[in-house]
């Protein structure tokens, strides 16, 4: 294809630029052109915004030779819809070089939460011809009657970074939106822009209407072969390589070496806690004062405002960051990405070290630093994944049913809808083609009276069913709680962290109003404090002070050891598709001659003194040791996996008189240790480890643990929020008193022992079975391990079984078990493992 | 039956309370919740938040409508335990003022057969500050029996002459204690000797932290002890063990 299909004024502006359009941006040209909905695929730096809006930008240039007033001459024609609002603002700037450089007739604007009322309420009336904005938006904007009527001339919707906003119930609340727009434009094309994925024909089949009854739909697709191969390498490090934990402090010197080497570094690492420990570490031996930053989703937005300010005009040597700089917005010339700690997906990997070096042309350069000895074959996998190409994003997730409930409710605020016709386009959208008819009404009922047995509240509807067969809401006022409440973004109840002068400098009345605001952190994280307790954040050691209301407050501590949160969020599972990288690694000595000295030597003793764990079965390990007895196993299927089994197990080793006392799991293995001898008990066959991990373990023994467990409880409540079945804390709001504002817990309570059936709990329970506790992974490792089960009975711990067993007492343990050894020392253990 | 199965089976059935004294009156706290005076043959239970549920739901936050379903059979296990003479409800039995109209006829009938051979005091509250329609029972502002006086909000005072003998609600209180690096937050009741704050009864009631500062106006700080509800005792503490939220 030759760029003859560009109008004149393009084809003038390449030329000028020196440039000429790239194959992948004329091939969207030409898609849309013939109406077709497309999905770009590319590595970051491909030109790919450009790509996007490309066919916008011609078809605007010949709608305004239109003549004036001429249908179809003016209006909304594009939307632009991202899953961060910077990213909106970021592309908005980018996109006015080329507009005004050609001297486009083409208005473009941003619509977020922060856009002015008054804007806002003109751009209802005099829409942009191209708006860019968010999937909460786009709900509200259907919502409203008055709205609605501006996407009647809408020609096209682009999607940024689609990969990233299938996954979450975003992803859920633009399929609905788009179903919704798709009805009242039926021309309309999408085009999706993504990064590399393991299933490209779910987004395709995302961005298109599907047909219910016939085959699977999908849209065009151009895909843009990777650039220049990424130059990968894994820190050989001269210190001692960890047997546990995941903070590389031993690797810090070097990385401090590496960040001298290039001009500017991005050093990404997987939680909160982890960046705060390796950016204070870096500042510890900082003697050139180098200007080393650090960004995560907990610091104040202003303070994030100024590092991303100060990264883009090039003043920064290096910054520390988590998934919060993972996408999109250009930062500026970085020549180096260094992840600490495992990557946990192969694709997670391409896209930060895709952030090195956003000229695809040349390599990307990165550097991996395993935190510890499972987390260097974890690496090595990550790296023969990246070498081959391979990609391991998650598959398209199942609508969930609260967001579908938020959406019900929109759509009655917008106008009377007939729930026949509205089903069928729910159904139209890839994410709930599954939905049934039965679970629809499900949600409408809920919706519109909360959808109990009982029927009790049909008085106070919020739909209601008109004579004419057409639901509508019962009162405006529904309309305004639903625009309260729109969003799939439940935020954990969070504090702020106020500076304050320290009680320990013996002022008698150390509380004041205090100093500016750090940042904010989760309630349950400074629930687990007393005063004096110090901890890390925003680079700081802070020694927590107390509450007042909705803060934390925190003096600056002169203490050098901080107590290290153990932040559970942010924590990724390992990829199934890494997991079985590992396993096979693991499973064959041959192919551990890329694996540093200290790896090799750990694992052929345990070869040596135990077996290899299988690449298809289970290796179980037993061993006494101290007081206990334990048992090891290596399913490698990610830690919330293992904490389900390691429940469901403990369970069952009780009924079976083995006396369990506990248990603790990472991503690689599950151990359990109790009072009961499991070597005899397995060897002599009055346990069998066959029926010891039976499938059926998920059935009664699941339901037997959820009933008695509080932990789907915060579950519960985010949907409970996103449902609108109570209110979201509006900040502000929360001065209203505790004791007048509704528990969730409480309901959850109510409902599962009055109505187990609830649409609520099906979705709850959905939401767990995904997340908390992963079930699905779960039951794949039960199937493929059946009949393959190799007990080994040793005299003491083996090498592979230190890791886990060091992090007893570092992890929560769940249930009831006593954990009462967790003062065992390490250096023990690991004196045992290698003598 | 022989008089070992007899003895056993009073024995199983026999209430066990945590007795305490308020005002040198010897009054039993209860692990549902409720308060008995065996003298008197008084239960008194508080802040039943009836319809609450309802309550909601008029203005479109679908509560599931089983609340006063729950908190009325608690109750009815209360009092076939305790079988008092006289029941005081401690204010906010209902939700709103309307509640006690919405209230479904089949609770109506339940609520009425508990009142059957007994004496029954509704006291106002904040949320019901109007006797209940169709219901029986007097309604008071307050009522002292003896050293004791019964009323919904406590006094906003501490000096013990002035407060001696007080039994409110109102407040909710709720407490926090950390063990083993979890903390478990429960209902409570919360007493100094003088005055005693009862934990709210119903089903969809929450709880007010007694660190909060609400409660500086009822004890003096941390001169106050604790009785968690657990599942089938309560867990006394004193106020300097417990945490805030």
């Amino acid at each position: 294809m030759d760029s003859a299909v560009l109008p004149l004024r393009f084809q003038d502006w390449f030329s000028s630029r020196g440039w000429s359009p790239r194959p992948h941006q004329l091939a969207l040209v030409d898609h849309l052109g013939r109406g077709d909905s497309t999905l770009l695929i590319a590595p970051t730096g491909a030109g790919k915004t450009l790509a996007g809006f490309l066919p916008s930008l011609v078809e605007l240039e010949a709608r305004a030779k239109l003549p004036p007033d001429s249908p179809g001459s003016k209006g909304l024609h594009t939307l632009y819809i991202s899953p961060l609002k910077a990213l909106a603002v970021d592309i908005a700037r980018n996109l006015e070089a080329p507009v005004s450089e050609m001297g486009l007739p083409v208005t473009l604007e941003t619509r977020t939460g922060d856009t002015p009322s008054h804007k806002r309420q003109r751009q209802k009336r005099n829409p942009p011809d191209i708006l860019l904005t968010t999937p909460e938006q786009i709900a509200l904007l259907l919502s409203d009657p008055v709205s609605m009527e501006m996407f009647r001339t809408l020609k096209t919707v682009v999607l940024d970074e689609l990969h990233a906003l299938v996954t979450s119930k975003r992803g859920d609340l633009l399929a609905l939106g788009l179903a919704r727009l798709r009805q009242i434009c039926p021309n309309l094309r999408t085009i999706g822009l993504s990064a590399t994925v393991a299933e490209p024909d779910d987004l395709r089949a995302y961005l298109v209407a599907q047909d219910v009854c016939g085959e699977r739909q999908l849209s065009k697709v151009v895909q843009i072969a990777g650039g220049a191969e990424p130059d990968i390498a894994i820190l050989d490090t001269q210190e001692r390589l960890p047997w546990s934990g995941h903070s590389s402090r031993h690797a810090i010197g070097e990385i401090y070496e590496l960040i001298k080497q290039h001009n500017v570094s991005l050093i990404f690492v997987n939680t909160r806690s982890q960046a705060e420990v390796i950016f204070q570490e870096l500042w510890r031996i900082n003697d050139d004062t180098l200007p080393i930053a650090l960004h995560h989703g907990s610091l104040d937005v202003g303070q994030r405002r100024k590092v991303e300010a100060a990264m883009a005009s090039g003043v920064l040597r290096a910054v520390v960051a988590t998934s919060s700089l993972d996408m999109g917005i250009d930062w500026g010339d970085i020549d180096l990405v260094i992840n600490v700690g495992a990557p946990k997906g192969a694709s997670r990997l391409a896209q930060r070290i895709g952030r090195a070096n956003h000229r695809m042309d040349e390599p990307s350069k990165a550097i991996l630093v395993p935190a510890n000895r499972f987390e260097v074959l974890e690496c090595q996998a990550a790296l023969a994944a990246s070498r081959r190409g391979e990609q391991d994003t998650p598959p398209l997730r199942k609508g969930a049913l609260d967001v579908l409930a938020q959406h019900v409710l929109g759509l009655a605020c917008a106008a009377p809808f007939d729930p026949v016709s509205v089903f069928d386009e729910i159904r139209s959208s890839e994410t709930y083609r599954h939905l049934t008819w039965e679970t629809f009404e499900k949600v409408l009922n809920f919706v519109a009276t909360g959808g109990y047995a009982l029927k009790t509240y049909e008085q106070y509807a919020k739909l209601r069913k008109g004579p004419d067969g057409l639901w509508r809401i019962a009162h405006p006022k529904i309309a305004q709680q639903y625009r309260l409440n729109v969003g799939t973004i439940v935020e954990a109840p969070m504090l702020k962290v106020r500076l304050v002068k320290s009680k320990a400098d013996g002022r008698r009345n150390p509380i004041g109003r205090g100093g500016r605001v750090l940042g904010e952190i989760e309630e349950w994280f400074i629930e687990q404090l007393s005063q004096g307790d110090t901890f890390l954040f925003g680079g700081e050691i802070l020694r927590f002070e107390g509450l007042r209301e909705n803060e934390a407050f925190a003096s600056r501590s002169k203490s050098e050891t901080p107590m290290i949160p153990s932040y559970q969020g942010g924590k990724f599972p390992l990829s199934t598709y890494l997991a079985e990288s590992v396993r096979a690694m693991l499973a064959d000595p041959a192919s551990w001659q890329h694996l540093p000295d200290q790896v090799r030597d750990w694992l052929q003793l345990q070869q040596t003194k135990s077996k290899l764990p299988p690449r298809d079965g289970l290796l179980v390990e037993t061993f006494p040791r101290s007081r206990y007895n334990y048992m090891v196993c290596y399913p490698f299927e990610g830690r919330l996996a293992h904490q389900t089994l390691g429940m469901l197990l403990t369970k069952r080793l009780e009924r079976l008189g083995a006396k369990p006392m506990g248990f603790v799991a990472n991503d690689y293995a599950l151990s359990i240790w109790g009072l009961g001898d499991l070597s005899l008990l397995f060897e002599t066959g009055r346990i069998d480890l066959d029926a010891l991990f039976e499938e059926d373990i998920l059935g009664d023994d699941l339901d037997a643990w959820l009933a008695e467990s509080s932990l789907l409880k915060r579950t519960f409540r985010n949907c409970a929020v996103i449902a609108g079945l109570i209110e979201r804390r509006h900040p502000g709001k929360e001065k209203s008193g505790r004791q007048v504002t509704v528990s969730s817990d409480l309901i959850y309570d109510v409902l599962r022992s009055h109505e187990p059936d609830h649409i609520l709990l099906q979705a709850t329970w959905n939401d767990a079975a995904e997340g908390l506790l992963d079930i699905s992974r779960l039951s794949e490792l039960l199937a493929r391990i059946k009949g393959r089960i190799t007990h080994t009975r040793l005299t003491k711990v083996s090498p592979l079984a230190v890791p886990i067993l060091l992090e007893i007492g570092k992890e929560p343990v769940y249930g009831e078990a006593i954990d009462d050894i967790l003062a065992e020392a390490a250096d023990d253990l690991i004196l045992e493992a290698m003598e | 039956m022989s008089a070992l199965t007899s003895y056993l089976d009073d024995f199983a059935i026999a209430p066990v309370c945590h007795d305490i004294q308020i005002n040198g009156e010897t009054v039993g706290l209860h692990e549902s919740g409720i308060l008995w005076w065996p003298d008197q043959s008084v239960m008194v239970v508080s802040d039943m938040h009836l319809e609450k549920a309802s309550s909601y739901a008029r203005r479109g936050v679908m509560l599931p409508p089983y609340d006063t379903g729950i908190t009325l059979e608690r109750l009815a296990a209360a009092i076939e335990t305790f079988d008092p003479a006289c029941v005081i409800s401690l204010g906010d039995s209902f939700h709103d003022p309307d509640g006690s109209d919405r209230l479904p006829p089949v609770y109506r009938a339940m609520l009425t057969s508990l009142q059957l051979n007994r004496d029954w005091i509704w006291v106002t509250g904040n949320h019901d500050p109007i006797a209940p329609v169709r219901l029986c029972g007097e309604t008071v502002d307050e009522i002292s029996i003896g050293p004791l006086t019964f009323r919904h909000e406590p006094l906003q005072k501490t000096d013990r002459d002035v407060i001696a003998g007080e039994i409110c609600g109102h407040l909710h209180p709720a407490a926090r204690v950390r063990r083993y690096g979890r903390s478990i937050r429960r209902s409570c009741f919360a007493t100094d000797g003088y005055r005693l704050v009862m934990p709210a009864f119903g089903a969809l009631t929450g709880g007010l932290n007694v660190n909060d500062p609400a409660f500086h106006l009822v004890f003096r700080r941390r001169q106050f002890s604790v009785f968690m509800l657990g599942n089938d005792r309560l867990y006394p503490f004193t106020a300097s063990r417990l945490i805030e939220d």
